[in-house]
């Protein structure tokens, strides 16, 4: 017996009016495999290469050796616990504004405005367009005199350039849910604005709001030009300074850094997963 | 679905509120969404509102309730305007179209939630809560979210929330147009059952005729924001006001019919038109083509060697079986036959004759619904 493989035994399969047979998804998913792998490969390498250099430069010593010296010794060095407890303070103040900003902004323009929201989308994305250094300038010219020198001007800096971000999240977050029922809802049931905020729509944005949080503090952590124009010494600033006395130091920071977010990031991705599966598989049980 | 729970209506029962909907006129662009609508409710009755899309139905429920605002006119409830009362304090119970239970609660939050907006303690939050779920039928399953519930689940949950608050109207907007055919017809005989009992006006916007027919007291039948007729079912579907209420409720046939000295020939007979007292007569004079609107009970098949009509379809319907039966000029009529009478199989050639005595008329346009005619007496 001749063994008959899957291409070739679609390749043999014609309709009655002798038209060659459509191909299988089999074929299609062949076809497209082959360059989906090395687009695959190549971004990999063009991430992993840096971290990997990053990585075995915080590793290695002046002896030629390796070791996780550098990374032990990042709390203990000088400034640091200033710098990552002024960047902690501006994480949590720069999320707060914005969420009291954001949340029933937002909100508002979906429910009472839907048309505006392509002029929102176009206004909130200007924070990316002006570069940082003109908003500064332009802040200090209008900031007024008690919030000068001190990270409370940082911290609303920081939130208009989170805006961008984190209304986009809340955008997706308040399409995917039926807003305008939900409140109705709420309301005919005798529930002031601020209860049906708080109790009904900001629960179900929770996904959306951890996005938009995760986003604002990886941006304000990251975040240079601002903190250096300013004169804060947040972990970036301090990390750039450290690092003409100790670089292996500095990169094992930026590393402890960049690994913290993403990690933050993935559990949030694996939460919402995981709530997603559960509630299919308690559907599937419902509807069996 | 029958209803098992004990009822204790001497928490629940009221006595219904009288509602008002008195001129009301609201534009949407170019659209006329309410065109001078007026209609009221008596304590406790149900009223469906009944209409094809766009007629205005679902935006008078919800000036009602208090999302929407009109251009003018009034609404009272119990005599009281509510224009200037927002929503949050009409105290009116709605159940939507869509799913509207709050994902983040479970079935037992859901329906206390109205209860906790108005500061009842938690005790008798989840007693209160507990009694509405086992009203309508959903003992044991407190616990669950909306996800883990099905449409007619959640439906009964949300129906259950709005009861919660004892509202003084309750409102339902197309509660069962997303479930499926059975679970639709359980569901409407147990909110038809428990509004008697609990004496709550009520407000029920429907597309689906039989819903409508099925449950309310009163129908009102709407296009294009206004009422074209408002009556029990009964009347409504034995003597419509309108062609178009005629032909929107149940199934009615436009049969071709000449205008004779202020009667209608038709079928090789000469009948009287219509009565009613909410059309003004037209005139017509003799010769007039017009179209009739006969109701397939009100015709009758024979098997007539010869006849110029084709049996074309049969259904079976139950008690009757429906003939389509083929006239001249295209015409395609549908006739109810009992099923103990002689069956006529398809293709046989029919004679197809009117068992009413009068009828129904509408100009023959052949542009959509004709205007309102149904006067006995035609004036010269």
């Amino acid at each position: 017996m001749v063994a008959l493989g899957l291409a070739e035994f679609a390749a043999d399969l014609e309709t009655v009016d002798g038209h060659p047979a459509r191909p299988t998804r089999m074929d299609r998913l062949r076809r497209v495999a082959w360059w989906r792998g090395i687009v695959l490969i190549l971004t990999g390498v063009f991430f992993l290469v840096p971290i990997y250099a990053a990585l075995h430069f915080a590793l290695s010593t002046v002896e030629g050796g390796f070791s996780i010296s550098a990374f032990q010794s990042i709390p203990h060095q000088q400034g640091f616990s200033d710098a990552f407890g002024l960047s902690l303070r501006l994480a949590i103040m720069t999320t707060l504004i914005t969420m009291v900003l954001m949340v029933p902004t937002s909100v508002f323009v979906h429910l009472r405005f839907p048309g505006l929201r392509r002029l929102f989308d176009g206004i909130t994305i200007i924070p990316i367009v002006i570069p940082p250094v003109v908003l500064i300038v332009g802040v200090l010219q209008v900031a007024p005199t008690f919030l000068k020198g001190t990270p409370y001007l940082l911290g609303l800096e920081y939130a208009v350039l989170a805006m961008p971000f984190v209304y986009r999240s809340l955008d997706a977050g308040l399409r995917s849910i039926d807003l305008t029922t939900l409140v109705e809802a709420s309301r005919s049931l005798g529930s002031r604005w601020s209860s049906t905020l708080l109790r009904v729509v900001v629960p179900n944005l929770r996904t959306a709001l951890l996005s938009a949080t995760v986003l604002t503090v990886a941006l304000v952590l990251g975040e240079y030009t601002m903190a250096s124009l300013d004169q804060y010494q947040t972990v970036p600033v301090w990390i750039v300074a450290f690092d003409q006395d100790n670089a292996h130091i500095s990169v094992a920071v930026s590393l402890v850094a960049l690994v913290g977010t993403w990690v933050v990031l993935l559990a949030i991705s694996s939460f919402d997963l995981r709530r997603i599966r559960r509630a299919s598989q308690l559907r599937k049980d419902g509807s069996a | 679905m029958t209803l098992t729970a004990p009822l204790d209506t001497s928490t629940t029962e009221n006595q219904g509120a009288t509602v008002e909907l008195i001129g009301l006129r609201r534009r949407f662009g170019a659209t006329q969404a309410l065109d001078g609508f007026s209609l009221t409710l008596q304590p406790g009755e149900l009223v469906a509102l009944l209409g094809p899309s766009g007629c205005g139905k679902t935006t008078a429920l919800r000036v009602l309730a208090g999302f929407e605002t009109v251009d003018s006119g009034r609404v009272l409830v119990n005599g009281v305007d509510q224009s200037r009362i927002p929503a949050q304090r009409r105290d009116m119970g709605m159940v939507f179209q869509s799913y509207s239970l709050f994902p983040n609660m479970t079935a037992q939050d859901n329906v206390a939630f109205g209860l906790r907006m108005r500061k009842v303690g938690s005790i008798q939050r989840r007693q209160r809560a507990l009694e509405l779920l086992e009203l309508v039928g959903l003992e044991g399953q407190a616990d669950k979210y909306p996800h883990q519930m099905s449409g007619g689940q959640q439906q009964r949950v949300a129906l259950g929330r709005a009861l919660a608050i004892e509202p003084r109207v309750l409102l339902l907007d197309e509660p069962l147009s997303a479930l499926d055919a059975k679970v639709r017809v359980q569901l409407r005989e147990q909110i038809r059952v428990l509004q008697t009992r609990l004496k709550i006006t009520t407000l029920f916007v429907t597309h689906d005729q039989e819903e409508a027919l099925s449950m309310a007291d009163r129908v009102c039948v709407m296009r294009s924001g206004q009422i074209e007729q408002v009556d029990v079912p009964a009347t409504l579907y034995s003597a419509p006001a309108t062609p178009f209420v005629a032909e929107f409720v149940g199934t009615m046939n436009r049969i071709p019919g000449v205008i004779a000295e202020g009667r209608v020939s038709l079928l090789n007979k000469t009948v009287d038109i219509r009565t009613s007292a909410d059309q003004p007569a037209v005139f017509r004079p003799a010769g007039t083509p017009v179209d009739v609107l006969v109701r397939p009970e009100g015709l009758a098949v024979t098997a007539t060697a010869g006849a110029r009509g084709i049996v074309m379809t049969t259904t079976f319907l139950g008690s009757v079986t429906r003939l389509g039966v083929l006239l001249d000029e295209d015409v395609m009529v549908y006739v109810d036959q009992p099923n103990s009478a002689v069956q006529v199989p398809v293709g046989s050639a029919a004679e197809v004759t009117l068992t009413e005595r009068d009828v129904m008329v509408a100009d023959r346009t052949g542009a959509g619904v004709a205007q309102a005619e149904s006067a006995s007496v035609e004036h010269p």
